[in-house]
Formats: structure tokens, sequence, C-alpha cells
């Protein structure tokens, strides 16, 4: 057996994959096309623009979404915004101490049983702004914001649609579509335009309505590194931190995938070679 | 084992054992056991299914210490727990989610070689029998286990799949009423997947065994389908396979990290990082890829009964199909005609499971206005199921009357001949 018949198999396999499932159509625009420094085999989480997108979170974001499968120790955990390698144990981190300490999370008092709101510690996962999701929707017109955690893997296209979505939220909607009070047109939201729109049904406009009001604007975020703050800086580094907040072990991951590789490349060089030297005298 | 055991005791304490239990002449007789020389690397999917099997069972058990099977604290446990906090959990989740997908991988491809090589026939039948049955036992412990993480995917997927059940007349309705564990997909129905997710893979190795062991009693077919004849035509298993097997165990594992390290998301559905929500209905409700085929023809029948029974009888076919190929030629390089309609059938495979994927009124010429017949424009994806899945059935009748009226290819005098003198037959088509 030729090395080409397994070349040719693996290829196959491949195929396989390849030639999987397509998703549905959908009515949106193209998403924006940004360069991130997580993409590829190599990528790694610039820690900079993780700080940006942090800062915009919370000044901007948190007030209506929560984030509440990322503790604040884990800002510190290597990879994360605020890593320090002074710190191996991220609970230790000073920077993670007085973010958390900024918040107040709600807990029984030891002594008396009583409900008490007590400062976060860098232990805790991050609050939710509101109490309950009766109380989310009630507060934002029946659209509950969604959890921010695992939006980026929850949403077709990951970073560059949330990156989209934030920047074409607000897009003066085109001739014919009428928009419903507390809704906004958002080109690269994937949705269906059919019923707010009167117009040439050929002319049908890409894109879908979304209960969030612009959210961000030019010089909306003071950043701490003097990076200018255009409404695309912060939405590229808000994705960039949600990317984060997503996929915390992926430069671990890629990593270890790195010295994997190497190994399998390696080991199965060697078992190719003990196959030819085994099945050198035989006829098959 | 079928071959005459060679095993000799050489210590007293293995002479001993031998004497009360023969382990020892178990085991060497597997690895000397007597294997045709001529198995290509399409045989090595035997030994690259058992890996998967293993790890499988290793990293669940694992990731079932850590998992809580509620409908409030799964999701969480999986994403917050096992992806970020357990140490190495997103590794064992990686491999263990992406795993059940190399897995079908795997075993599709270990049916299509037994089907191209006639590995089904006499005297293989229960050998073949007992594939399926662990065929159907994946399928079922795959789809249990997608349902765990308890996302938007895995609960409407469950809804859909146990509603399916419920078309049966009479015993339908009671036995997804049991299957829920009470009267909708909720805290009791991920109770007992999870129960039957940690089952199952356990009966699968069990059914693994008794499949080894129908291996074992006649012997592996081959790529010329010829019976073994002499000691001349096969080799000891160890370390002539072992080491093969294990070549190809490593390029499998290269291509699964690939998916583990790099892409640990693009076999799955952005909608399952949503948590489970039964008053919103995803957009799109699709099975995993491995399902895709099947789903494909049960969307492509208007009647639901009906679409149901056509999906178990898709499967049902493969068992069928040791009684349906009259042939007595079994390998297809040698049967020109029945390959050409094989390769056709993995053609209308592909086409169902790409149409499995998507919408059933989606054109598959873009622009063109088609009439309409049985619910559907003629241009949609579910005529072009309906097509592929009336080929996917008719190719079993067309290999019934193959098997009676076709002209097979010269077959060689023994499985070594194409070996000696590869001119001597007709050129493989593999």
């Amino acid at each position: 057996m030729t090395l080409n018949k397994v070349l040719s198999l693996a290829a196959l396999v491949g195929a396989v994959f390849l030639a999987g499932p397509v998703m549905a159509e959908s009515s949106q625009a193209p998403l924006k096309d940004v360069h991130w420094s997580f993409e590829g085999p190599f990528g790694h989480y610039d820690q900079e623009q993780l700080q940006r997108g942090y800062k915009v979170y919370r000044e901007v974001c948190s007030s209506c979404h929560a984030m509440n499968q990322v503790a604040f120790r884990n800002l510190g955990d290597p990879g994360g915004p605020f890593f320090d390698p002074k710190y191996p144990n991220s609970n230790d981190n000073p920077k993670v101490k007085s973010i958390a300490a900024d918040y107040k999370v709600s807990d029984i008092d030891g002594d008396s049983g009583d409900v008490i709101k007590r400062p976060a510690t860098s232990a805790d996962y991050f609050p939710s702004p509101y109490a309950n999701s009766a109380a989310a929707a009630a507060a934002n017109g029946g659209a509950i914001p969604p959890d921010m955690s695992l939006l980026v893997k929850a949403r077709e296209g990951g970073a560059a649609y949330i990156y989209s979505v934030v920047t074409g939220d607000g897009t003066a909607p085109p001739a014919g579509a009428t928009i419903p009070p507390g809704k906004y047109y958002d080109p690269y939201k994937s949705g269906d335009m059919s019923a707010n729109f009167h117009g040439d049904p050929s002319k049908m406009p890409v894109g879908g309505l979304i209960a969030m009001p612009p959210p961000l604007a030019d010089n909306k975020v003071a950043f701490d590194d003097g990076t200018k703050s255009t409404i695309n800086q912060e939405a590229r580094d808000v994705a960039a931190f949600m990317q984060w907040a997503a996929d915390p072990k992926m430069e671990e991951r890629k990593q270890t995938g790195l010295a994997v590789m190497i190994f399998l490349v390696l080991f199965s060089g060697l078992l190719y070679a003990s196959y030819r030297r085994i099945w050198r005298d035989v006829g098959h | 084992m079928s071959h005459p055991s060679t095993y000799e005791p050489k210590t007293g304490i293995e002479r001993w054992l031998d004497s009360r239990l023969p382990i020892v002449r178990f085991s060497a007789d597997i690895l000397s056991f007597p294997t045709p020389r001529n198995l290509n690397y399409w045989y090595t999917f035997g030994g690259i299914l058992s890996f998967c099997l293993v790890v499988q069972i290793v990293t669940g058990i694992v990731l079932a210490m850590h998992y809580d099977p509620s409908g409030t604290g799964a999701f969480l446990s999986v994403e917050r727990g096992i992806m970020r906090d357990v140490n190495y959990g997103w590794l064992i989740r990686g491999i263990h989610a992406n795993g059940a997908s190399m897995f079908f991988v795997a075993v599709y491809l270990h049916i299509l070689r037994g089907i191209y090589y006639g590995s089904y026939k006499a005297p293989r039948e229960v050998l073949w029998l007992l594939g399926c049955v662990i065929y159907v036992l994946m399928m079922a412990t795959a789809f249990m286990g997608y349902v765990l993480p308890w996302g938007q995917m895995s609960f409407w997927g469950a809804k859909v799949i146990t509603n399916l059940i419920g078309a049966l007349p009479l015993v339908g309705k009671p036995i997804t009423t049991l299957l829920w564990g009470g009267f909708s997909v909720d805290d009791p129905t991920l109770n007992r997947f999870f129960s039957l997710h940690y089952l199952l893979p356990f009966v699968i190795a069990a059914v693994v065994a008794l499949h080894v062991w129908a291996l074992h009693v006649p012997g592996n077919n081959n790529p010329t389908g010829v019976n073994v004849k002499s000691d001349t035509d096969t080799v000891a298993f160890h370390p002539y396979y072992t080491v093969k097997d294990g070549f190809a165990i490593t390029l499998f594992m290269i291509m699964f990290a690939v998916f583990v390290f790099y892409l640990p998301d693009a076999l799955g559905k952005a909608d399952n990082a949503i948590p489970a929500n039964p008053l919103v209905t995803p957009a799109h409700i699709v099975p995993e890829w491995y399902l895709l085929p099947f789903y494909a023809i049960l969307r492509a029948i208007p009647d639901k009964l009906i679409g149901v029974l056509a999906l178990g009888g898709s499967i049902g076919m493969l068992f069928a199909l040791p009684w349906i190929d009259r042939s007595h030629v079994k390998s297809m390089r040698y049967r020109p005609t029945a390959r050409m309609y094989f390769f056709i059938w993995i053609v209308a495979v592909a086409f169902l499971g790409w149409c499995g994927s998507q919408e059933p009124d989606g054109k598959l010429i873009p622009g063109l206005e088609s009439f309409n017949l049985i619910d559907y424009p003629i241009n949609s994806v579910t005529w072009l199921s309906r097509f592929s899945a009336l080929y996917y059935f008719g190719y079993f009748v067309i290999v019934f009357f193959l098997g009676l009226y076709e002209k097979p290819l010269p077959v060689p005098d023994s499985l070594y001949t194409p070996v000696l003198k590869p001119s001597a037959v007709a050129a493989p088509a593999e």
C-alpha cells in the first residue's frame, strides 16, 4: 500500500467534512471584514485590546447585559485582560480585586440570616444587572438582553457578527420600511423584514430589527491607553473582549494543539517506518 | 477462536493458569490470528473504531464527574464548570464532543467498506448484523449525548426526535411519555437521557465483543472476497496489522486533533451556545451532520407516519442486505455494474445529507420558478431529497436483480494471486 493511497484516504475523510452542513439562507448584509489577533492556529489575544474592550463592557454593555459565566478572577487568568505573571493565582491580582470591589453582590449575612449586599471578591461571578429575567424584559420593552458570556459562540459569524451588528445598529431604515417604536433597523442582524416593509417585494431590505438602541458612539468611552475612541474602535475592542469571554482557554488550546500536532506527525512517521520495515519481505 | 491454538505455556504459572482460565492463551491467539495479507487501509477502520469507543468512554466518565443533569444546572455545569473551571475540561469536552463526529466518520467508512467488498455475505451475516446493531446503538447514544449540554439545539432536537416516535400507532404515545418522563421534554427527560447515555456505551462495548468474536470465527474478508485457502494467504495479526492499524490510527488522530484544537465548534451549532428555552423555537432545527440523511428521508415524505417508517426502513435495509444481495461474488472489484450503482448510492446519501441541512423549500437553482407537486416546487430541496431517497431504496432492488443477472469479471483463484501478478486480473477500482 502506497503513501499515496493513505493521503487520498485522508483527503476523502476531509471531504466528508467540507461537504458538510450548510446553514439555511439568512437575510443579512455580508458581515464586515475585521482582522483579529486571535485568528489562525497561532492566534492570541491582544491584552491591551481586551482591557479596552473590558472598559467598554463595564461602562456601556454591563448596564443591561449579564455575563454570568465569567468570574472576576478570570480577568487575571493567562490570556485574560488583566493577567499579570507576578500573580499566578489570579485571585491575588490587585487589579482584579479592585475591579471586583466596585461591584455589589447579594449574599446572606452569616449572623443574622438577612439578605445583604456586599462588595464582590475576585472569586465571585459577574452579577446580573437585573434581579431576574422578568425584570430584564420589563426594563427593555419585552426583549431580554442576552447574557454576554457565550454570545460570540451563539451567533453565526462570531466576533465579526458582534462588531457588525453593534456598528450597524440604528442604520437609517430603507425607504418603505416602517420601524416600530422601541426597535431599530440593523442590516447585519440576521432577521426578516417582510412584516415591516411595504415597498416592492423584490427590493426587500436585508437584515432585521433589534431592540438594543445604538450602544456606541465616538468618544463614548475614554480609553486609558490613549487610543482614539471612535465607534469602530470601541466596537472592535468589545467584540474582542467578548471573544475572550466566550473562549478564555483559546491560547492554552492552540498552544497545546501545536505540541500535539508535532508529536503526532513525528509518531506517525515512526509508525510508517516500522510498517515499511515489518512488511518489507511480505507481498501484499 | 477458529484457528488452532499455537500457544505453548512456558512457565509453571502459565501452565497452572492455562488449565484453569486460559486467558493468556486467549490473548496470544488473538495476536497470532491468521489475517489475509492483502487487507488495504479501508480495513483499518475496525481498529480506529475501537480507539474511538475507548476515547469516548474514558472522556465521558470524566465529564460525568463534573456534569449536573438538571434543567437549571446542566448548561452552566458544561459551559461554566467544564469549559472554564475544570482543569483541562475544555480539552476533555472537546475530545468527547468532536469524538462523536469522528466516531461516525469512521463507522460510515467502515460500513461502506463492508458493502463494497461484500463483507456481509456468508459466512459473515451475523458479524454484519451485530455491526448494524452497534450502528443503531451509536445513533441512540450520540443523540442522547447531544441533549445533555441542554442548549437550544439539544432541547429542540430532543423534542423533534422524540415526537417522531409519537407518530407510531398505539405504542407511539405511551413510549414518548415514558421517554419524556412526563408530557413534554423537561428535567425528567434530561435525567433519563443522562442515565441511558452512560449505559449504552457499555452495551456497545459488549456488542463490539460479540462483533469481534463473530469476526474471529470465519476470519476477515479481504479486498478480493476470495476465501483464505492456505497459510501463505495469511500473516499473523501481530505485528503485521498492529503496526498497520497503529499507523492508520495516528493519521486519524491528526485529523481528530485539528478539530479538537483548532476547530472545536466547527461541527456544532451556534444555537447550542444558548441555554435551552421551551418558549423560544430556533429558526432552523437540524440534527448533527451524521443523522442528516435520515432526517432528509423523513422530511421528504408528506405523511408523518410513513416518513417515520421510511426512516426506520432506510436503516432496516442495511440489516436485510445479506439476504437481498444474491451474488456469489463478494468484492465489487469484480462486479463493475454493481460498483457503478454503489457509487451513485454514495452520491445519493451525500445529497440526502445536504438536503437534511437545508430548508425544505430552499431552491436548488436560484431564481428559477417551477410548479408545485405534492406540496413543494420541483425546484426545491424537498424534491432532491425525494429523488435521492427513491434511489436510496431503489439501490437495494437493483442489488437484488444484479445478483441474479449480472455477469461478474473473473475472480482470482486465491487472494494472493493479484498480489503476485497484478496484471492477471482486472484493475481494482479503489
